[in-house]
C-alpha cells in the first residue's frame, strides 16, 4: 500500500483512539481512587460541548496558532507513519509544540505565561531524548523511515532496551502525567491549574485537546517502533506503557520544574547514552 | 445534539462562606457520590466553566470579585446557588457588612437550600443547573 494512505488514515483514526484512550484513563483512575468515574465515551462528549460554546478570545492571534498546533500535530502523526524520514517528524513534532507556546504566551493573563514558560521547560528536557531515540532506531535498523523500520530483520527492542525503558520515562511528560505535567495539570487544588490553557475557552480548547489525542497516538507509533517484528505487540506494550502512566500519575505529586529538567536530561544520557556505548562496545 | 448535558464544568466559589457547604461541595466529589459520574469537572477557571456554583453570601468585599468571575466566563452559562447563606445571606442576612443572597448580583438560576447543603440536594441542584444551561444554549442558538 501507498504510504501516503497511511498517513490518511492516520488524520482519520487518531483522535477516535486518542478520544477512546483518554475516556479509558479516566475511568482507570477513577477506579483507582474507588471511584466509578466518567462514561467511557466522556472525552467526546466534552469536545463537542467546547465546540458548542463560546470561544472568548483574548488575542486575536490566538486561534490561528493554535490550529496551527492542531494541524502540525496532525502533519506530525501522518508523516511519521506515512513514511517521512524519522529524525525530521521528530523536528515537525517539536514545532506543533512550539505553536502551543506561542498561543499560550500572546495573551497578557500571569497565568498562562506562566504555563507557556513551563511548557518550553518541558520541551528542553523532552526534546533531545525524541531525537536521540529516532536516530538510534535509525542507526540500528539502518533505515530512515516508519516502514524501513518495520520491515527491518532487526529487532529494535532487544538492541535498545535503555531506550525503551528512557521512553515511558520521558512519555510522562507528552502524556500530561503526574508528576510531569508542570504546566498542564488537570487538577483543580493545583496553585496553577493548565497554567497553559486558562485563557484558551470553547472551540480554542477543543483544537488543544484535540492535538493531545493526536500526540497520544503519534506516542503509541513511537512505540511500535521498538517491537517493528509484531505490530500488536508494539499496541500491548504501549497500553502498558500507558497503564504504568496512570499508575503513576495516581501516585505522586507534582515535580518541581528544576527536578523535570535534571531528572530527564540525567535519564537520557545515562539510558540513552548507555545504550548507545553498549551497542557500540559489544559489537 | 447537544453536548451540554453530558459535560458540565463547575467553577466552584466561596464567598463568605463558612466552609461547611464546601466541604459538602468537595464531599460530591468523593467515591461515596463521585459527580464525575455526569461528566462534572471541577475546572478553577472561569473560561472554561458551565457552571458557576457559589456558597456563601455576598459582602463588600467579594461583590466585585462575584461579578468579575461571572463576566469572564463564557456562554451559556448559570449559577447555583449552594446553602441557605448563597440564596438568602442566611444567618448573616443583617450583618453590617452582608448585602443579602448571590441574587443581589448575578441572575441566579437555582436555589439550594440547607445549612450545611447536603451533598444529594447539591447533586440535585447541578442536575437542575444542567437543564437550565441546556434552555440557554437553545434560546441563544
Amino acid at each position: 500500500m501507498n504510504p501516503i494512505v497511511f498517513g490518511v488514515l492516520f488524520i482519520l483514526i487518531a483522535p477516535i483512539f486518542g478520544g477512546l484512550l483518554a475516556g479509558v484513563d479516566r475511568i482507570v483512575s477513577a477506579r483507582m481512587q474507588s471511584r466509578v468515574g466518567p462514561p467511557l465515551l466522556q472525552p467526546f462528549y466534552d469536545l463537542g460541548k467546547l465546540l458548542q460554546k463560546e470561544a472568548r478570545q483574548v488575542n486575536p492571534i490566538a486561534e490561528p496558532l493554535l490550529l496551527g498546533h492542531l494541524g502540525f500535530m496532525a502533519a506530525t502523526g501522518a508523516m511519521l507513519v506515512g513514511g517521512t524520514d524519522l529524525i525530521f517528524v521528530a523536528f515537525v513534532f517539536a514545532l506543533a509544540a512550539l505553536f502551543l507556546v506561542l498561543a499560550a504566551g500572546s495573551v497578557n493573563s500571569p497565568y498562562s505565561f506562566a504555563g507557556a514558560e513551563r511548557e518550553l521547560i518541558v520541551l528542553l528536557a523532552s526534546e533531545p531524548f525524541f531525537i536521540l531515540m529516532l536516530a538510534a532506531i535509525c542507526k540500528v535498523t539502518d533505515a530512515s523511515s516508519y516502514q524501513g523500520v518495520l520491515s527491518s530483520a532487526v529487532m529494535v527492542a532487544p538492541k535498545l532496551p535503555g531506550i525503551l525503558l528512557a521512553f515511558t520515562f520521558v512519555a510522562t511528560i507528552k502524556l500530561r502525567k503526574s508528576p510531569f505535567d508542570i504546566s498542564t495539570s488537570h487538577h483543580a487544588h493545583q496553585e496553577l491549574v493548565s497554567g497553559l490553557t486558562s485563557d484558551m475557552s470553547g472551540r480554542l480548547l477543543a483544537y488543544v485537546e484535540l492535538a493531545h489525542w493526536y500526540e497520544s497516538a503519534i506516542l503509541a507509533a513511537l512505540v511500535v517502533l521498538f517491537f517493528n517484528w509484531s505490530v500488536p505487540l508494539g499496541l500491548l506494550a504501549f497500553a502498558v506503557v500507558y497503564g504504568l502512566e496512570v499508575l503513576v500519575d495516581n501516585s505522586t505529586s507534582r515535580a518541581k520544574w528544576q527536578l523535570v529538567l535534571r531528572s530527564t536530561w540525567v535519564v537520557t544520557l545515562l539510558l540513552v547514552g548507555g545504550n548507545v556505548l553498549a551497542l557500540f562496545l559489544i559489537k | 445534539m447537544s453536548f451540554f448535558s453530558k459535560s458540565p464544568w463547575i467553577l466552584h466559589y466561596d464567598a463568605s462562606s463558612c466552609n461547611g457547604c464546601d466541604i459538602e461541595v468537595l464531599a460530591c466529589l468523593t467515591p461515596l457520590y463521585d459527580l464525575e459520574r455526569f461528566g462534572v469537572v471541577n475546572t478553577g477557571n472561569p473560561k472554561h466553566a458551565d457552571i458557576l456554583l457559589i456558597t456563601g453570601s455576598v459582602n463588600e468585599r467579594n461583590i466585585d470579585i462575584i461579578r468579575n468571575l461571572y463576566r469572564q466566563m463564557p456562554d451559556p452559562k448559570v449559577v447555583v446557588a449552594v446553602g441557605a447563606c448563597a440564596c438568602s445571606g442566611g444567618i448573616f442576612a443583617r450583618a453590617y457588612n452582608i448585602q443579602g443572597g448571590i441574587d443581589k448580583v448575578l441572575p441566579v438560576d437555582v436555589y439550594v437550600p440547607g445549612c450545611a447543603a447536603r451533598p444529594e440536594s447539591i447533586i440535585d441542584g447541578v442536575v437542575q443547573g444542567i437543564g437550565a444551561l441546556e434552555q440557554k444554549r437553545r434560546k441563544s442558538a
